[in-house]
């Protein structure tokens, strides 16, 4: 019997976790391997798998994993480097917050992916043209949930500080940032996943590395099996680093699954 | 000595959306002197709570001002500690590090500060809890820590907020108990908000009535109960004289606010 928020053992968690795995590459076999898809259209899982030994073995693509992984990173980290303080700003700040709130607000649906052709006329091809597409992408967004995360510290906790002796800078540094600081970190877990979108979308076009470079030459072979590859790649580097990612936080901020 | 002057002091929220102004506090005086034990008792609505905030720092007067030690008060400062109903513990930082939390801010070295600490761990019974996280504290214990992270300080004047409010009956009298204790051995200053007549009673020396909405002081009653108290003395006809007393009083008070709504 399922009902509500009854915990499930360790145990079948993982099996539950497990199973659905094995259920989408059972489906994926059977419409594969059963003929009900043509092979040009999607590969069978073994055939994928053989892309995939082929791309890592003969054309060096964990070089192309290790670019991409790189570009994630470099443009995420400049992002939340930026971000994460205006964000606090923003939210300790109410000037700040009316000063800043409304353009962020704008410029965050602007699609990052727009910008490629753009990025490339004023940046090139290199580097700096990949990250800025994952920087534009991604700096709006930290901004303004970090600046609602800290604009959302519990007021009562603020005044405790204040009746405790807390000048300002005292009630900024030890009230609300670290009660904001889980939040900010889930905050960057959640983000550093839609920095992956965008890396793919930067290299799809003017890119000479990296996974969607693979992506899109495979596209004029053919090799549905690469690309396939190439997406399970991606979802794999997403579970490792969200694992990571919750892993820290949870050390880090003990005091809140105490 | 420290005394507290509170001249003309009034406090007017003003309308929502055009609505009338609402007068939370009438312009009220009162004095209080060194080591008073003084208890503000009313109904919900009665501006007791307003009264304790502008005291604090967290909220400023409409009329009227608060003088202690011959200073206005103007903002929140460390001379003036405060306990809330709701629980304010910093959920970041273990027992011990809340009650260093304003000994830290004043830039106290750290051995000095670990002696202070340990020394209201003891008063409040916190020993061994010292480096829980408030979560895996009662609501008691969590209280008695935010009591003890008032004193700690060393403020002039304590303040409470309904701070048992939100405790079960038992454990609210012990807690009675714990801070009369305290206040029986280093006779401090104290203002104590409650709606709780037998709590009023019990720990103060004297119990402010206020009256709801305009929010005013109706009466003083002197409690001329002997110290130290033991809950014993709940059941003394004295007390139950007070009690009947104060009843009469409030009733009246909750029956008008109560039409008011």
């Amino acid at each position: 019997m399922i009902r509500p928020f009854q915990p499930v053992q360790p145990q079948a968690r993982a099996m539950l976790g497990i199973g659905f795995f094995v259920l989408f590459v059972g489906v994926w076999s059977i419409f594969t391997f059963g003929g009900y898809v043509p092979r040009h259209f999607l590969v069978d899982p073994v055939t994928m798998l053989g892309d995939g030994w082929y791309l890592l073995t003969q054309r060096n693509f964990l070089y192309d994993i290790g670019m991409t992984v790189w570009r994630v990173v470099g443009g995420f980290t400049i992002a939340a480097a930026i971000g994460v303080p205006i964000g606090i700003a923003m939210g300790t700040y109410k000037p700040i917050e009316a000063l800043l709130e409304p353009f962020v607000s704008f410029a965050r649906y602007l699609p990052a992916s727009a910008f490629v052709p753009l990025l490339i006329l004023w940046a090139g091809i290199g580097e700096a043209q990949k990250l800025s597409v994952i920087f534009l992408g991604v700096f709006f967004q930290i901004v303004l949930m970090v600046a609602g995360s800290v604009a959302a510290t519990r007021r009562d906790l603020v005044e405790a500080a204040y009746t405790l002796g807390a000048s300002d800078s005292g009630v900024v540094r030890r009230v609300l940032l670290p009660s904001s600081a889980p939040d900010i970190a889930e905050i960057l877990r959640l983000v550093l996943g839609w920095a992956w979108t965008y890396v793919i979308v930067a290299e799809l076009i003017g890119a000479s590395s990296g996974i969607g470079y693979m992506i899109i030459n495979s596209q004029a072979l053919m090799a549905t099996g690469q690309i396939i590859f190439g997406i399970i790649v991606i979802g794999l580097i997403g579970l490792i680093s969200d694992f990571l990612f919750k892993s820290v936080n949870r050390w880090l901020f003990a005091w809140r699954f105490a | 000595m420290s005394e507290l002057v509170i001249e003309g002091l009034g406090r007017t929220f003003p309308g929502v959306k055009g609505g009338k102004p609402t007068v939370a506090l009438q312009p009220t005086n009162l004095t209080v002197p060194a080591n008073d034990f003084v208890t503000i008792l009313g109904p919900s609505g009665c501006g007791k709570s307003t009264l304790l905030r502008i005291i604090a720092g967290l909220d400023q007067p409409t009329t009227g001002r608060v003088m202690l030690d011959g200073v206005e008060i103007k903002r929140p400062g460390p001379d003036r500690g405060m306990v809330f109903q709701s629980y304010t513990l910093f959920p970041w930082l273990t027992v011990e590090d809340n009650i260093a939390f304003g000994l830290r801010e004043k830039g106290m070295p750290a051995a000095q500060r670990r002696d202070i600490v340990a020394s209201y761990i003891d008063k409040v019974g916190l020993k061994g809890f010292e480096k829980h996280w408030p979560k895996q504290l009662s609501g008691g214990m969590q209280q008695r820590t935010a009591i003890a992270r008032a004193l700690a300080n060393d403020p002039k004047i304590l303040l409470l907020d309904e701070p048992f409010g939100a405790l079960d009956n038992q454990t609210r009298g012990l807690m009675q108990e714990l801070l009369l204790g305290i206040w029986e051995r280093e006779s401090k200053m104290v203002l104590f908000v409650t709606h709780d007549i037998e709590e009023a009673i019990f720990v103060g020396s004297r119990v402010v009535t206020m009256s709801a909405r305009p929010g005013r002081i109706k009466s003083i009653v002197p409690v001329d109960l002997p110290h130290p108290r033991e809950y014993t003395i709940k059941s003394s006809p004295e007390f139950s004289r007070l009690r009947a007393h104060l009843t009469e009083e409030i009733r009246s008070e909750a029956i008008l606010a109560d039409k008011a709504h």
